[in-house]
């Protein structure tokens, strides 16, 4: 009774402190959590009765979020991330090396509660891995001896505040910086334009600049913000995607470690243009690391008169931003999946249109932008539109950011105009031995070397920023079977063709990848791609194809030198499939057994 | 000159029959068919041994060693195979018990249900072996048309049967292939 009373009076604290208001119903979960280690049955009864709605809501979003645990999980949380950049790394071994030495297995926790061991998506430290998360704060630049300590310090229960802090470390890696990341901005010179100058004006120098959405899909920026301007509402909303959930790319996490008053500004510029007064940064659980240092930078600003009320003294001008962390959901970037998710709900991608712009967060006009592209909007604000456009092609303005992973000498960011071709980016990261580039994440498009002099731009090459290289030492495959497995763990699960499609897909790349698979896998892979890319509901499921259909056409050799030279394979093999039966009959009599030769019948000749 | 009949042979694998059954509703249009086509192996003949055959139309999933064998079979015999139904298709209803394990499925059964004198997990050769999982017919051989549905009505069966043997592009009206 005294411990049920415990968690009653735990779980109100936590409630009351997000004023009880179910929209916040993620970041309570997440911070019950932080406390109680997971959500048990019993304490998502009294979240929803603090926040007085059904049970059955909070335990959909408690089961929805990867890092949300309603089973218990051990003190010490660790997951590796598990891109293919990780993987390059080489960290598979050092995740089976460090279960053996924990005693552990792989997505169990240990007898004693101690520690939970187990892998998560790509966490975007690719250019400083292999990389994990210890209770959701970022591991970096794992190595062996970093294991060895890691061992010590969990079974010596050591306080994770008392670990080595250059284990946390994450380095910024700005290796090209242009005119984003390269001239020197100060604080509040974009909000002192937009009172001098005035919204329409602003507005102006965003369409003389060309900006497009900087997430990759390449919306025009000043179309967005127009519209949503002009909406109807009572309230307006300003949203930044810091979702960065596309493996390989990790621009976003430089920019608010580094630029994030930047980011900030145009966030409040945003805000000032659209007559919005309240803003949202949502930012991927995976970032959990740069939570305390953002809200410090909220904090100054609000304090030099930058953000919250009358801001530069104007009594017009309130404008106020919060953070909310995500919690492992890759889909949450799609624009209204994050929408979704930052009213509390599980992110499942809402039907469109309408579009956000004019029924976004609460049904009311919203601009969601990437975080690359409020920070161009506020340097556009101070150094104007034509400035902006002077660089990049003629449907590319400006530059982009771009995430380099994989087999290059000098991973990092890098700044180029847009228009820049792949073979210059790959010359200037030193990666002199690419077969291919994953460009833009799994859910963009491989290309092989001959399409190196294609260029990054919305016109040939549209990207978020994601750059994983491949070199001839790499099998492409083993990226397509990551690719493969990753959009099974993050999709929704809303729609048939995606939660269907996706390990169907996976299935079959698998039995290829393995030497099982013949042709007929092959044109398997086409038609069920072919179906996900129109059926699925959202850009997960209709991207999620994507590097199995273009590997089949950039990198024919890799599939075909697996295939079994007969026309059928079974997709499992058969005889191993009846070793259960014989072991709980005892039987051993020919027909337990499924012979090759019988088997040779079925294959077509 | 009269035109040879077209051969088919028919199984149900892990299946209920409602295919056979749903076959059976072609009613009168049976004699039509009976008119251009031969059966061979079918539980409609009795057939043990199959034969060489222009057609195979095949209900059920694939749950144990002998399901293996009789679809390699067909596979073998038929110049063309079909799936018929959901179990075919999907599984179905038999592999619901994929979310258990084999073990836990035969204890539940002969070792802790209700009623049981001298419980014991059967072990007589005699009773074909069980996959750790049901798997739909095209995990284990080459499938060349898919009739979905549970059971695809008479109506379906017919089309497809039609359109088939007379050598027109398969085209199922959405009424006889949509089930909401």
């Amino acid at each position: 009774m005294a411990k049920s009373d415990a968690l009653t009076q735990t779980v109100c604290e936590i409630v009351q402190g997000h004023g009880g208001m179910p929209t916040r119903l993620l970041q309570i979960l997440r911070d019950v959590q932080d406390r109680l280690t997971w959500l048990s049955p019993e304490t998502l009864d009294r979240v929803a009765e603090g926040l007085h709605i059904s049970p059955v809501k909070v335990r959909g979003v408690a089961e929805f979020y990867s890092f949300l645990y309603t089973a218990p999980r051990g003190s010490y949380d660790i997951l590796f991330s598990d891109n293919i950049t990780d993987r390059m790394l080489g960290n598979r071994e050092l995740l089976h090396a460090l279960c053996d030495r924990l005693g552990v297995r792989m997505g169990e926790t240990r007898a004693d509660g101690r520690v939970t061991v187990g892998v998560t998506s790509c966490t975007g430290m690719c250019d400083q891995g292999p990389a994990a998360l210890v209770n959701g704060y970022a591991l970096t630049r794992l190595d062996k001896l970093r294991l060895d300590r890691i061992v010590e310090l969990v079974n010596g229960q050591i306080p994770l505040t008392q670990w080595p802090s250059e284990f946390f470390e994450v380095i910024s890696n700005i290796r090209r910086a242009d005119i984003l990341l390269g001239r020197h901005f100060a604080d509040g010179t974009a909000l002192r334009a937009v009172l001098k100058r005035g919204s329409e004006a602003i507005l102006e120098e965003m369409v003389k600049s060309g900006l497009r959405g900087q997430g990759g899909a390449g919306f025009k920026s000043a179309a967005k913000w127009i519209s949503c301007r002009n909406a109807p509402g009572e309230e307006k909303y300003v949203v930044c995607n810091a979702d960065e959930g596309e493996p390989g790319t990790f621009k976003d996490r430089v920019l608010m470690q580094d630029f994030a008053d930047l980011v900030f500004e145009g966030m409040t510029l945003c805000g000032r243009v659209i007559g919005a007064r309240q803003g949202f940064v949502y930012l991927r659980g995976e970032y959990r690391y740069l939570l305390e240092s953002l809200e410090a930078t909220l904090q100054r600003r609000r304090e030099v008169g930058l953000l919250g009320e009358a801001i530069l003294g104007d009594p017009t001008f309130d404008f106020d931003i919060d953070i909310h962390l995500g919690a492992g959901a890759y889909v949450c970037g799609e624009e209204s999946a994050l929408i979704e998710s930052l009213e509390g709900k599980h992110g499942v991608p809402r039907i469109r249109p309408p579009f956000p712009t004019t029924h976004g967060y609460l049904n009311q006009p919203t601009v969601v932008n990437n975080v690359e592209t409020f920070a161009a909007a506020a340097k556009i604000a101070v150094e104007g539109g034509a400035w902006f456009a002077s660089r990049g092609t003629a449907e590319s303005k400006g530059t982009k950011l771009l995430s380099l992973s994989g087999d290059c000498e000098r991973p990092g960011i890098y700044e180029y105009p847009f228009g820049v071709t792949v073979r210059r980016v790959l010359e200037d990261c030193g990666a002199r031995d690419a077969q291919g580039i994953q460009m833009a994440g799994p859910a963009g498009h491989m290309i092989s070397a001959r399409q190196f002099d294609r260029r990054i731009c919305f016109e040939d090459l549209a990207t978020g920023g994601s750059f994983m290289v491949f070199s001839h030492r790499r099998d492409i495959l083993d990226g397509v079977r990551n690719f493969a497995h990753f959009f099974v763990h993050e999709s929704c699960g809303f729609c048939t063709p995606c939660r269907v499609g996706a390990p169907l897909l996976r299935d079959l790349v698998t039995k290829v990848h393995t030497g099982h698979g013949t042709r007929y896998d092959l044109e398997e892979m086409r038609k069920l791609g072919r179906i996900m890319q129109v059926a699925c509901h959202c850009g997960l499921g209709q991207t999620a194809p994507n590097p199995v259909l273009d590997s089949l056409e950039q990198f024919p050799e890799a599939w075909e030198r697996r295939l079994r030279s007969t026309t059928f394979e079974p997709a499992f093999d058969l005889d191993a499939a009846l070793e259960q039966a014989r072991q709980l009959t005892g039987r051993s009599d020919p027909d337990a057994y499924l012979r090759e030769e019988e088997l040779m019948m079925g294959a077509m000749p | 000159m009269i035109e040879p009949k077209v051969k088919i042979a028919t199984c149900s694998l892990a299946g209920c029959f409602g295919c056979h059954m749903s076959l059976l509703d072609l009613d009168e249009r049976l004699f039509d068919l009976a008119e251009r086509v031969e059966l061979d192996r079918s539980p409609l003949t009795d057939i043990k041994e199959l034969g060489n055959c222009d057609l195979g139309l095949i209900e059920g999933g694939v749950c144990n060693a002998e399901n293996v064998h009789v679809l390699m079979e067909f596979r073998t015999r038929c110049k063309i195979l079909v799936a018929i139904g959901a179990c075919a298709l999907n599984g179905g209803v038999p592999a619901m018990r994929n979310q258990y394990d084999l073990k836990e499925c035969l204890e539940e059964s002969y070792l802790r249900g209700i009623g049981l004198v001298d419980p014991q997990i059967p072990n007589d050769p005699e009773i074909p072996l069980l996959l750790n999982q049901v798997h739909p017919l095209h995990e284990v051989v080459k499938i060349d048309y898919f009739l979905p549905g549970c059971p695809p009505s008479a109506d379906a069966i017919w089309t497809f049967v039609n359109q088939l043997l007379s050598g027109q592009p398969l085209a199922l009206p959405y009424t006889q292939i949509h089930y909401d």
